[in-house]
This record gives C-alpha cells, structure tokens and sequence, in this order.
C-alpha cells in the first residue's frame, strides 16, 4: 500500500483541524483512504493507528463498527437503494430488486446489514441502506456520490446506463 | 428522477427555508451577501456574548433535533469565564426516517447556517465548532466545506472576526453511516475517534462534560439557523411567532401517502393535521381515507384517526378546558402533540392511508432499529432484534397468538431502562403500533403465509 505524497498532504491537513486530539482525525483518515483505495485492508488500519499514535484495534473498532466503511472492494459503482418506511411505502423494495435484475446482482443470499453484493463482472454493487434524508421523494437511492430522488423502475436502466 | 423546483404554499410563512428553491438563488457567498447575508453577525458583534444568550431565552426558541428543549436555557448551563475551552457542534446528521429538512439548508444555503454558527459560538464563547454531518450526504460535505473557505476569505472565521477580537474555526466532520452519531453523546465520542457509544446520564448535557470533557452546546442544523433570526428581530418579537412555549416556525416534511409530499415552513401550531394534509399536500391518493400518521419522525408514537384525542385548550375568556377532538383536528406543535399521546419530534410527518397493513409498517421501522441499536444495553440491543423477528415472522405466514402481547412486553422492558433515548425511540413505535392497531395485529399473527412487501426477514 503507496499512499500518494498529495494524500498524504490531505491527511496532515485533516489531523489540523484536531488541535486537542490526534485521535479524532480518525474517522476522517478512514474516509479519506477508503476514497481512494476504495476499501480498507489490513496495511490502511495499521498505516492510519501509526499516524495518529494508536493502536490498530483502535482503528479496526470503527471499521467493524461504522456501515459506510469496507474490508473488501465495492463494485466499481456502489448502489444504495434506501429501505426505510416513507422509501418503502413509495416502492424502493422493488427498485432494488430492479436494481439487481438490470445490473445483474444474484440477490438469493442476501440478507439486510449483510455486506452488499456485487455483479459478476464487478461493475456493480448494491446495498439496501436506511433513510437517506430524502423521505417525501422517494424511493431514493444513492449511485456513487450521486443522489436520485422519485425514481421509477423504468428509469433504471437509463441510470445505469450512465455508471459504465 | 428530475430535481423539480418546489414553490412554497401560499399559506407558508418562510424564514428558514427563504432562499430554497428561491428563483436565481445559489449557494456561494456573492449571493448571499447580495441579499443582505452576515449582516447578523454585523450586529451581533455589536453585542455582548450574555445579551444574544438572552435573546435567544426571550425567543422561547426550542431544539429542532428532536427533543425540543429550550435553547436558551441549554446556552445558559455554559458559565461564562469558565477555564476550559467551550465547543459548539451542529448536529447535521440527519438520519431520523421522515426527516429531509437539514439537507436543504445544508445544499441551498450553508452560509445561513454558518452565519447562525457563528453567531451562536461568539454567544457561548466557543472557539472551535464542528459541523458533525452524516456520511451519506458527500455533497453537502463539500458545499459546506467550500462555504466555510468562502466564509474565511471574507473575514468572518479565523483570527479576531471583523475586527471583534473573536476568533473561530469551524470544520466539517463526516459520519459514516450510523444513525446513533445523531445522540449528541454518541456523536462525541465519535468525534473523539471512538466508536460512538452514547455516554452515561448524569451528566444529562454535554454543556457540562462534553467534546474532550468540555463544555459544549450540541444544536441541530435548524435550531442554529434560527439564531441569527432572533438576533435579526430580537428575541421579543421572535416570540410573537407561534404560540406562547412553542415559538417561531417549524419546517415539516411531509412523507408517505399524501398527493404531495415535502418540505414545508409554518409558524408553529399554524396548522392541524388536517390541514396539512388536506390543504397542504394535496389530500390523500384518489379514493383512499386517512388511517394513521406518524407525526415528528419514525421514533414519535404513531396516532390513528379512528381514535379521539383530550388536548387541553384556551378558551376565549382565557380559562382552559379540555376539548375531545379528532386526529385531524390536533394542532402540529410540542405541546399539543405530547398531550396527544406523541411528540412533534424532528418534524418528519409520515403518514399512512388504508391501504397501509400496519404489521407491514411497524416491521419497516423495527428493521431499521434492529440495525442502528449501537448495542450497548442488553435490553436496546437484544429486545430491537426480537421485536424486528416478531414482526417479521408474523408477516411471513410464522406468526403465534401471543405475538401481539410478546411485543408490548419486549418494548415496555426496553423503554426507561437503557443508557440513550434510542431505548425510548425503539420501543414507541412499537407499544403505539400494538395499543392503537390490535386487531390488526392479532388477526396478522393468525394468519399463515401473509407476506406483504418486506421481503427480508
Ligand atoms: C437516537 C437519537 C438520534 C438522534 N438523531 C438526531 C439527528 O439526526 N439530528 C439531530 O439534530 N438530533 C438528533 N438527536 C437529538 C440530539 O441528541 C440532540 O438532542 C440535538 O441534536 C440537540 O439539538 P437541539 O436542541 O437543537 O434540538 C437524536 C437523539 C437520539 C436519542
Ligand atoms: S439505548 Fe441502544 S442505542 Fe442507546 S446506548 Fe443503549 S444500546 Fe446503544
Ligand atoms: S425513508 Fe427513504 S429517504 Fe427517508
């Protein structure tokens, strides 16, 4: 594991706005080397706990602990459909289903809080999360960064269109 | 899937939301000085810190995070001249199902809430602010942390602001998905780097042991926005908005089974339920009746419109008497809601038609805190699992006559008995589901093979 001179110039950034506690640059150094590594593997958490003077358990605590963050890659892009009531009652248990037709995602084993699963090919990856603040326009779901309200199951090949 | 432009309702008084989906609005500091934007804090550096906690007292302003507690009286635990350093957190995690307020100021107007961060830090004397916001809104992230670099090169963070002699800095911390972060004493441990495991009661503020065993003021997005409001017109007249112990306006966002659902600004206590959903949204869908509405988020007690509510209200002569009335009758405000049996909690009105099966619906909200117990107390973590599992089985066909009464002991064994209010806001749902829909239960838990749309169990 290389971490980028410019990374790591972000990351020293981050631990500044820390003044009183290396420690709570934690979780901001998670995401930042999940961003760019897209996962989290063994090195990351030992790298990270060095950095900030901690223990590794320190840092795998939080991994174990927090959803968004992975001990495996994602599909090259992640699909979150959201769960809950408001999402639920506009349709989003069928959006995701849609979802996995169209981006081929075997979803028999799958179970909700399991590790989200991929495509075979590993373009995809989905995940059924719980609300996402958007509870009037649903159902809702997240592509990457990008965020999609009211959206219908017709929609959903175009959509994944964009994502190659 | 298009992001349309959302016209407020005519009978909408916006203050908070006065620039979303403002026509040529945009987010960046030029707009918002065009409009007359930190202008506030202009005046409010021509205060003393103790004055603007004053204001914000007279204002009757409460929490718009969920608890509803007097922010005024929440800045007055801070003891002015105190050695440790205070720190101000805005709470913008945002995760309580039904609410999709914070995300709009956070997008469409960061340097509102920036503006009433600043003000409220300068009246508590913190130096150091956080904006805690969840992981799940990277944008919201990256416009905020563009506003406040923006709000830097403009003077009004750093070094002795406009020439006050205050100094601030305010960063941006990012959760990572965990809906318990939004516990003001489960996000500061996050903060701290440690998993956020909601802190032990007494203390029951962070005001008195908080952020690094500081003094510190956690408020929602909304309630700082608020802020800079009453330093605008002066607690007083901020006051005369609303109703006397519920002031100001309240943003509600409306879900579910209505012809249209949103966000909306009113004074608080404006309207009654009825009215927003029938004059406000549009009504229910073509033929369908009202069956329940669940009125300040997932975790506030779901009320059902067959059932008749005892609300204590003023009279003309100024006496109060009990008046009986319907579900749509009830006035949205705190107190009238928690005299109806719930609470206007985090503003997140969901609401449910006949079509609705409310073994279906309870499951939903059991799954999500089945989910997000962070697993401390045995009775949270153990007993939001059984009752996802009781509900899930009666929906799948598994269901056995004691079920319904299972669940009302599962919860009445959760609730009071947990270190976080997270206790309180798993069992709500539950023990309200059960009391007010019965029959409904009882006759799910007979029935074999009924699955209704929840399809993981
Ligand atoms: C389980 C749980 C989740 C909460 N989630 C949030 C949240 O997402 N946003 C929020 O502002 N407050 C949330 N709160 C309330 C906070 O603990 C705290 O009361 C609030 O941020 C205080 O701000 P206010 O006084 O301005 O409302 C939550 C509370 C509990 C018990
Ligand atoms: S009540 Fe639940 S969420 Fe709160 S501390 Fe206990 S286990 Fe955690
Ligand atoms: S329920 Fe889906 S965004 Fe809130």
């Amino acid at each position: 594991m290389e971490i980028p001179a410019e990374l790591e110039a972000r990351i020293d950034q981050e631990i500044t706005h820390f003044p009183i506690s290396k420690r709570s640059a934690a979780l901001p150094l998670l995401h930042l080397i999940q961003e760019h590594f897209g996962y989290l593997e063994d090195e990351a958490i030992e790298w990270i706990a060095q950095k900030l003077g901690l223990q590794p358990i320190n840092i795998l605590e939080l991994v174990t602990f927090y959803p968004m963050l992975r001990r495996e890659p994602a599909g090259k892009h992640h699909i979150r459909v959201c769960r809950t009531l408001s999402c639920a009652m506009a349709g989003s248990y069928e959006l995701l289903d849609t979802f996995c037709k169209h981006a081929r995602i075997d979803r028999q084993h799958n179970g909700h809080g399991a590790h989200s699963l991929k495509s075979e090919d590993g373009k995809y990856s989905i995940e059924f999360v719980e609300c996402l603040a958007s509870c009037g326009f649903g159902p809702v779901c997240m592509i990457d960064d990008d965020f999609y309200e009211s959206v219908t199951q017709e929609e959903v090949p175009q959509l994944l269109e964009k994502y190659q | 899937m298009v992001s349309t432009i959302r016209t407020p309702h005519p009978r909408e008084k916006r203050i908070i939301f006065k620039n979303i989906d403002r026509p040529g609005w945009t987010n960046d500091i030029g707009c918002y000085l065009h409009d007359g934007g930190y202008e506030e804090l202009k005046k409010a550096f021509t205060m003393k810190p103790g004055q603007i906690v004053n204001e914000v007292k007279l204002s009757g302003l409460r929490g718009r995070g969920g608890a509803g507690f007097p922010c005024g009286v929440k800045w007055g635990f801070i003891r002015p001249g105190g050695t440790k350093p205070v720190y101000l957190i805005c709470n913008a995690d945002e995760s309580e199902p039904g609410t999709f307020k914070d995300r709009y100021i956070i997008h469409q107007d960061p340097h509102q809430l920036i503006e009433g961060m600043i003000i409220s830090c300068y009246a508590v004397n913190a130096q150091l602010a956080y904006i805690y916001i969840r992981g799940e809104f990277p944008e919201g992230a990256k416009i905020l942390e563009r506003a406040l670099a923006e709000a830097k090169e403009h003077g009004f963070l750093g070094k002795n602001i406009l020439g006050s002699g205050f100094d601030l800095e305010i960063y941006v911390f990012r959760g990572a998905g965990a809906y318990i972060c939004g516990e003001e004493t489960g996000l500061i441990e996050s903060m701290e780097g440690k998993r956020p495991y909601p802190r032990i009661k007494p203390p029951y503020f962070p005001a008195a042991l908080g952020l690094y065993l500081c003094p510190t003021i956690v408020n929602n997005v909304e309630t700082l926005c608020n802020v800079k409001h009453i330093v605008r017109i002066g607690g007083a007249e901020y006051a005369k908005m609303g109703k006397p112990n519920n002031t100001g306006t309240r943003l509600l966002c409306v879900s579910g089974d209505v012809q249209k659902p949103g966000y909306y600004e009113f004074e608080v206590g404006a309207i009654t339920i009825g009215e927003l959903i029938n004059d406000i949204c549009g009504g229910m869908k073509p033929g369908r009746t009202l069956k329940a509405v669940i009125p300040g988020g997932s975790s506030a007690k779901v009320m059902s419109a067959k059932d008749r509510y005892k609300l204590k209200t003023k009279q003309p002569d100024g006496t109060m008497a009990e008046t009986e009335m319907g579900l749509e009758d009830i006035p949205i405000d705190f107190d009238s809601l928690a005299a109806a049996g719930s609470m206007a909690g985090s503003g997140g009105v969901i609401v449910m038609d006949d079509s609705r099966d409310m073994v279906w619906a309870l499951n939903n909200i059991n799954e999500f805190y089945a989910h997000e117990s962070c697993g401390q107390c045995t009775p949270c973590r153990e007993g939001s699992l059984w009752m996802k599992k009781i509900t899930g089985r009666m929906l799948h066909g598994g269901g056995v006559e004691q079920d319904t009464d299972t669940l009302k002991s599962v919860a009445d064994n959760i609730a009071g008995r947990t270190i976080c209010a997270f206790g309180e806001a798993c069992a709500w749902p539950t023990q309200s589901f059960v009391a007010k829909f019965r029959d409904e239960f009882m006759g799910t838990a007979h029935k074999k093979g009924n699955g209704n749309g929840s399809t993981n169990s």
